[in-house]
């Protein structure tokens, strides 16, 4: 899926190495063409062979009851609800606290830090943080949230921690699209009499939108597959009702199909299948919602 | 747009504000499990039906390992604790720092098979000095070979297979064939998910590996079983659910147990909980791959329940490799 939203910047680039070797011959351009399509087509292909074996496994047990079932100790009356509002929920609290805070650094570091050692310092660091394993998030949430702050294994200690881990790439992502706008818009708004906030506010921020919901929707993309920061701070394998409040235990979609995977009954390794549809099923909406927006907001900038 | 968007999260933000208030006054009674994955698909079975006859209480269960799910129970964070092995002395000694005494209780038996790939046409079973050659710390860069093992089995490559290091699983049987738990040569393959420790035996005509019997049962025709001789002078025996509930397969049958937080008993979920699942932890332990224990366990095992008798049956080096668990049970 990350293969779709990646078209666009991987294009030009590929049009522009392709500009560099018809400079070079035609036998080279031909083998940059190759060497590219199959950059393209061997992820496809993975994606699809993956895909298609989830499916055909998964979708005889697809149906509205698995959807709306509680869990079962028999695999045909077992399923997902509380994993799929888990993991719903678990989703809205991590954006809620991961987009307001992450864009308010990237705002900070962008437009109003001076370049110094201080500020490429933090920059360093919040590009180390991307790169750090997702169980030391769980097991620093588990310690900071869970412990110290008392919020127990709840929904809501496993939102902070998965914002915790999301920061340094909306960060990274809202900077990179606040850096975009262009200069001359800056410089434009100055010679309207605009002080800076409200430069950041009308003009900055509506046109590095798309650029920032797409880091963001990606992130939390990948944040609704984490399975080990959850599992660390304690979220639960067999829970059979629907989380109430940020305080409710809660179990997840990754969760419940590794649950499945390892149950010695084959008949479980369907349902675990039909859960690896649904969540694919959830990633792949979100993915198209951060396509959709971006359209929107890039035609938005555009008039 | 951009106020929009403020105003927006501001009332997420409210919202969960105010769900979390609201959940904080209505506090619904829940009995809390946590620990070993192996236990879990029981314990599961019975908080399934425990939830249909009491709807107005509710069960959650975690699988934070056995190791992992004591950590919690002696932080007093759950009431009842998943244990595929007896408590350790560290964890019992935690418990008491705390101030958490508990009920040991055996609820059903986990055989552990022996098994190869069912291209391996020289083995037929295996003695449990022949097991305990291949699989101590010793053996490691030595028994590479299936005829390092026994003279007469081919000159061809041995490959090990077994559970991940910290699983109970893995804790019992090395302390039942290397006579001392968690320790065993390093170079073998391991992982967390018996089936993926299936898939590996499948596919590797020199494999041998072990794990619960449950997940040899379901791949059987994958799989070759090896039957296991204790050197007791009763020959190999395989394992089976009625081998396993008479003790005839030595050592590898081992209990698997539930510890009850002794305080969260006063509560009355919880105590129906507990009743519930030892009156039908025969039933229901069969009915998810496991072999149940003999009736007069069920029995002693009400009684302790009853009684609340507290501690463990398996503390002070006591081992419970190749003991009967009525008798234990009985001689308290």
């Amino acid at each position: 899926m990350t293969v779709q939203l990646t078209e666009r910047p991987a294009g030009a680039r590929t049009r522009a190495s392709l500009a560099d070797s018809r400079a070079a011959g035609a036998a080279g351009e031909n083998a940059i063409h190759a060497i590219c399509l199959l950059a393209l087509i061997l992820p496809l292909l993975l994606l699809c062979v993956l895909v298609l074996q989830a499916f055909l496994d998964g979708r005889d047990r697809l149906t509205w009851d698995f959807i709306t079932g509680l869990p079962s100790r028999k695999a045909e009356a077992a399923g997902i609800l509380p994993a799929l509002l888990g993991s719903a929920y678990l989703m809205l609290l991590t954006a809620a606290i991961a987009i307001p805070i992450g864009i308010g650094a990237a705002i900070y570091l962008e437009e109003y830090t001076q370049p110094s050692r201080f500020a490429s310092f933090i920059e360093v660091n919040i590009s180390n943080l991307a790169g750090v394993p997702s169980i030391i998030y769980g097991l620093l949430g588990l310690e900071v949230f869970v412990r110290i702050m008392g919020m127990g294994r709840s929904l809501l200690a496993g939102a902070c921690t998965l914002a915790l881990m999301l920061l340094p790439m909306v960060i990274m992502a809202s900077r990179e699209a606040l850096r975009s706008v262009s200069w001359s818009y800056r410089e434009a708004c100055y010679a309207l009499g605009s002080d800076h906030w409200r430069m950041i506010c009308k003009v900055i921020l509506p046109m590095s939108l798309p650029g920032i919901l797409t880091g963001i929707i990606l992130s939390l993309a990948r944040a609704i597959g984490e399975t080990a920061p959850i599992i660390t701070i304690g979220a639960l394998a067999y829970v059979s009702f629907l989380p109430d409040s940020v305080n409710s235990s809660f179990t997840a979609l990754p969760i419940q199909v590794f649950n499945w995977i390892s149950n010695p009954k084959a008949a479980f390794h369907v349902n675990a299948a039909a859960g690896i549809i649904v969540l694919l099923t959830i990633m792949l909406l979100l993915n198209g919602l951060a396509i959709f927006l971006r359209a929107i907001y890039q035609r938005k900038a555009g008039q | 747009m951009i106020q929009r968007m403020i105003i927006a999260a501001a009332f997420v933000a409210a919202l969960a504000g105010a769900a979390g208030c609201k959940g904080g006054k209505q506090k619904q009674a829940v009995v809390r499990l946590d620990g070993s994955s192996t236990v879990f698909l029981i314990s599961q079975a019975v908080a399934e039906d425990f939830e249909k006859q009491n709807s107005q209480w509710k069960v959650t269960i975690g699988v934070s390992g056995t190791g992992g799910g004591f950590k919690k129970f002696c932080a007093g964070e759950t009431d009842v604790q998943n244990a595929s092995r007896p408590i350790k002395k560290s964890e019992a000694e935690a418990c008491a720092a705390a101030g958490i005494e508990y009920i040991e209780l055996p609820v059903a038996f986990d055989g552990l098979a022996v098994v190869v790939n069912p291209r391996n046409t020289w083995a037929e079973h295996i003695t449990t000095a022949e097991l305990k050659k291949i699989w101590e710390p010793a053996a490691q860069g030595k028994v590479m070979r299936w005829s390092h093992v026994r003279p007469d089995w081919p000159d061809k490559e041995i490959h090990l297979y077994g559970p991940g290091v910290d699983s109970g699983t893995y804790d019992y049987f090395t302390e039942a064939i290397v006579h001392k738990a968690a320790a065993s040569r390093g170079d073998f393959t391991s992982s967390e998910d018996d089936n993926v420790l299936v898939q590996g035996i499948a596919s590797d005509e020199g494999a041998i590996g072990f794990f619960g019997l449950a997940y040899f049962e379901e791949n059987r025709d994958k799989l070759k079983l090896l039957p296991v001789d204790d050197g007791s002078g009763k020959g190999p025996v395989a394992p089976s659910v009625e081998t396993v509930m008479k003790s005839e397969y030595q050592p590898l049958s081992r209990p698997l147990f539930i510890y009850v937080n002794k305080a969260s008993l006063d509560r009355p979920e919880v105590k129906a909980f507990m009743n519930f699942y030892i009156a039908h932890a025969m039933a229901l332990s069969a009915e998810v791959g496991y072999i149940p224990l003999p009736d007069a366990a069920y029995r002693l095992t009400a009684e302790r329940l009853n009684r609340k008798t507290t501690g463990s049956l398996f503390l002070g080096g006591k081992s419970l490799v190749g003991v009967r668990i009525q008798d234990l049970l009985a001689n308290k």
